[in-house]
């Protein structure tokens, strides 16, 4: 098959289990964890690549990949259902020398630079499933053209005491990157990477076969690669990017960033027509606010139907409310049905969850004296909760109680 | 039993227009607004969808841009198909074709598309009746009574006034119509036709044929009608949940239907969905302050006011301190703050402004049409 040439191919590292959202990534990749009411995490870079005019996407999957296999599919609801290039999920597979997993997030580009050959790209864009964020990548592919740079590095600007946190990179005046440290105990700089490279594809295509040769490495861009890149003085510059971007992976940033829909102040517009996040939408009829339903600060997907009390709280579609439950600063993903006189409060509950009548999640932190003790509950995917039974704060449910 | 993949489905997209003159001004009977976020050409081709159907020819006259918008290449309905899949049907189709004033003449346009479909069966339907409607038992049941034309009814209650709009059935014990009244002046417990029909469609293709040298175009008056004694035609009766939409009243009462939870799980069910339009708008945002009882609600809407017992469509705003009860709201439109929507139906992107107080009857709700400002 004779493929067109295609200047950028974007490629989405979505492999990554995202332990650390526990139950929530037990039977799906971190990329496919439900957020803002009706996404994924991926759409976010998924839509962010199609409103850039970039429209051949590899999404490189590997833990657990039936959810967002069958999520994606063939790409259409993002407009990716292209007769050249378009989505394609690529997964690890067996060669004539045997098989091998993706073993870093270096040596799953390395294994599928096949894939990208077919395009002759000029340009590769890393991407990876965990942050929410709006970003034109067009703009920062223009301005790695613009610095004749061989790497290009989307950095934020983080408060110097969560720097640690982060892999921080120092740029000089003329924002040429010269030092790059990985989540460092005394940061020289509070640029954090994003996550979000460009390459000059022939320029990482021989950084990846020579990565890859050598045993010891870990076969991973932080670790392996940028320094790599670094040492022989390739040219290697920052873009910087001063607009919402959030990660979400772990239990609190996942809570606090769906939280941030609900903020006006957040500059995150959803509702933003020129710069649409695209999802795969259930059918469903829209939502119903019930005779008693009371529903303030909130955001309420199609489907629902809320006969119960919700303030502070983002519902998927699909979620029924029973009349007397009350849900307050939580997030409830897609199916799940809260009986009567439940009450939810911090808390995350999965897709598909029944909640017993009377039933009580998480609670309010004021309420506790050992704050210590306190953190957002969460229920799994799947789980049903009995009637009365209790999950406290900081519980993390993967099986029926 | 019928294959239902060798069914062709056909939707007249312009049928009862008259009846509804607000709404389908600018747009066709096929694409008015109903229920948060659907087309009314949605129920008809769900339907066809759900029932196995996997080619729709969609008959047009006028107005379609905006039905033609909403459809697309039929991917929401899963009818982008490499073979069969949605077809739009334009009048002027073939050579000397032109406004056709009935549906024989509509379906000589269409003829060709028709032939070739090569399906043994045919199922055509208007755009004006709000239902569910499962086509399989229908055609079953077609093909059980060796019927030439298979008529859907409903039983109703109307009086001569709404009558006046209907096409009525009569049919005896063994489900044979003998006889076709075309909006008679009658009132009380009666048979309305749901203008769906089930033919062969070799049977169809000769009518259409004979008609067209006759100069025949009215296929109630010359088929239903005068050829009552020489066909066999067949009353199916519908019996769950319908509303024909005839009127701005009855328009206005089926919406309102939609609300009641027992109606909305069988025409919205989960297994058989209906199916529209994706917008990808996020979902709806209540502010602090508001408070929204039985109501419909579609994504990207913005509420910070008082909404009670109302429909609102995507993206509609209602503003601090306004108040929205009784009414439909389409999408894109704003109720801005203090203002007061009572007995209303807002068309697409009306603005009510400020303070501004808009009250209706239920018997007679006001309407606001298309862009407007007040």
């Amino acid at each position: 098959m004779n493929h067109i040439k295609k200047e950028c191919v974007a490629m989405l590292l979505a492999g990554g289990q995202g332990s650390r959202l526990y139950a929530l990534t037990q039977d799906m990749a971190k990329p496919a964890v439900p957020y803002g009411g009706k996404y994924r995490i991926i759409d976010f870079p998924l839509s962010n690549c199609v409103n850039s005019g970039i429209d051949t996407v590899g999404v490189l999957t590997q833990y657990q990949p039936m959810v967002l296999n069958e999520y994606i599919g063939n790409g259409q609801p993002w407009g990716l259902d292209r007769a050249h290039g378009g989505v394609h999920v690529l997964p690890p597979y067996e060669t004539a020398n045997g098989k091998s997993w993706y073993s870093g997030t270096a040596n799953a580009i390395y294994q599928n630079i096949g894939f990208i050959d077919r395009y002759s790209p000029e340009y590769v864009v890393i991407l990876s499933g965990d942050h929410i964020y709006k970003m034109d990548y067009s703009k920062m592919v223009d301005f790695h053209k613009e610095k004749n740079a061989d790497a290009t590095i989307a950095v934020l600007e983080v408060p110097w005491e969560e720097a640690p946190r982060f892999g921080i990179m120092t740029a000089d005046e003329n924002g040429m990157i010269t030092e790059f440290a990985e989540k460092p105990k005394e940061p020289k700089s509070n640029l954090a990477s994003m996550g979000i490279y460009v390459f000059s594809w022939q320029k990482l295509r021989a950084y990846l076969i020579e990565n890859e040769n050598d045993e010891g490495a870990t076969k991973d861009f932080g670790k392996n690669i940028i320094p790599a890149m670094l040492n022989n003085k390739e040219k290697m510059v920052a873009y910087h990017f001063d607009g919402y971007w959030k990660d979400v992976g772990t239990i609190d940033s996942l809570w606090e960033a769906n939280m941030d829909v609900l903020d006006p102040k957040v500059p995150l517009d959803l509702l933003d027509d020129s710069w649409k996040i695209y999802s795969r939408n259930p059918v469903m009829p829209p939502h119903y606010a019930g005779p008693q339903s009371r529903i303030e600060n909130s955001m309420i997907a199609e489907g629902c139907e809320i006969n119960g009390m919700i303030d502070f709280s983002v519902l998927f579609a699909g979620v029924t409310v029973e009349e007397g439950a009350i849900v307050r600063d939580s997030i409830i993903m897609p199916n799940s049905v809260i009986k009567k006189g439940a009450v939810i409060e911090y808390a995350i509950v999965g897709e598909d969850c029944v909640i017993g009548e009377g039933a009580h999640i998480g609670e309010r932190p004021e309420l506790i004296e050992d704050k210590s003790q306190w953190g957002v509950a969460v229920i799994g995917h799947h789980v049903s909760v009995s009637d009365k039974a209790v999950a406290p704060p900081k519980a993390m449910i993967s099986q029926d109680i | 039993m019928a294959s239902m993949a060798n069914v062709l489905g056909l939707i007249f997209a312009n049928m009862h227009e008259q009846t509804l003159p607000e709404l389908t001004k600018a747009r066709a009977m096929a694409s008015v607004p109903f229920g948060s976020k659907y087309r009314l050409i949605d129920f008809p081709l769900s339907g066809m969808v759900n029932s196995g159907i996997t080619q729709v020819g969609i008959i047009t006259k006028q107005n379609y841009y905006s039905l033609m918008n909403h459809l697309g290449m039929g991917s929401e309905w899963d009818l982008a198909r490499k073979t069969g899949g949605l077809h739009i049907l334009p009048p002027y189709g073939r050579e000397n074709a032109g406004m056709y004033r009935g549906r024989l003449e509509a379906l000589a346009g269409a003829g060709e598309f028709i032939h070739e479909s090569n399906a043994e069966y045919v199922v055509m339907t208007d755009s004006n009746v709000i239902a569910n409607m499962d086509l399989k038992p229908i055609v079953d049941f077609h093909e059980k009574n060796e019927a030439d034309i298979t008529c859907v009814y409903g039983k109703v209650v109307y009086d001569t006034e709404r009558a006046q709009l209907q096409t009525i059935l009569c049919v005896n014990e063994s489900g044979e119509v003998y006889d076709v009244l075309a909006r008679p002046a009658i009132s009380g417990e009666m048979n309305a036709a749901l203008n769906v029909y089930v033919m062969k469609r070799k049977f169809l293709e000769d009518i259409i044929r004979e008609s067209e040298c006759r100069s025949l175009y009215s296929f109630e008056t010359d088929i239903l009608q005068h050829k009552l004694h020489d066909f066999k035609i067949m009353g199916y009766k519908y019996e769950k949940y319908f509303e024909i939409i005839d009127s701005m009243k009855s328009y206005y009462k089926a919406t309102m239907d939609m609300k009641n939870r027992d109606i909305s799980r069988e025409v919205f069910s989960l297994d058989t969905p209906i199916y529209t339009k994706v917008r990808d708008v996020a979902p709806a945002k209540y502010g602090i302050d508001c408070s929204v009882k039985s109501s419909l609600v579609a994504d990207g809407c913005i509420i910070d006011g008082t909404v009670e017992n109302s429909v609102l469509f995507r993206g509609v705003k209602v503003g601090k301190g306004a108040v929205v009860k009784d009414s439909i709201v389409m999408q894109g439109a704003v109720i801005e703050e203090k203002a007061s929507f009572i007995n209303a139906v807002a068309d697409k992107d009306v603005t009510i402004t400020k303070n501004r107080t808009i009250t209706g009857s239920a018997d007679f709700p006001v309407y606001i049409s298309k862009g407007g400002v007040v």
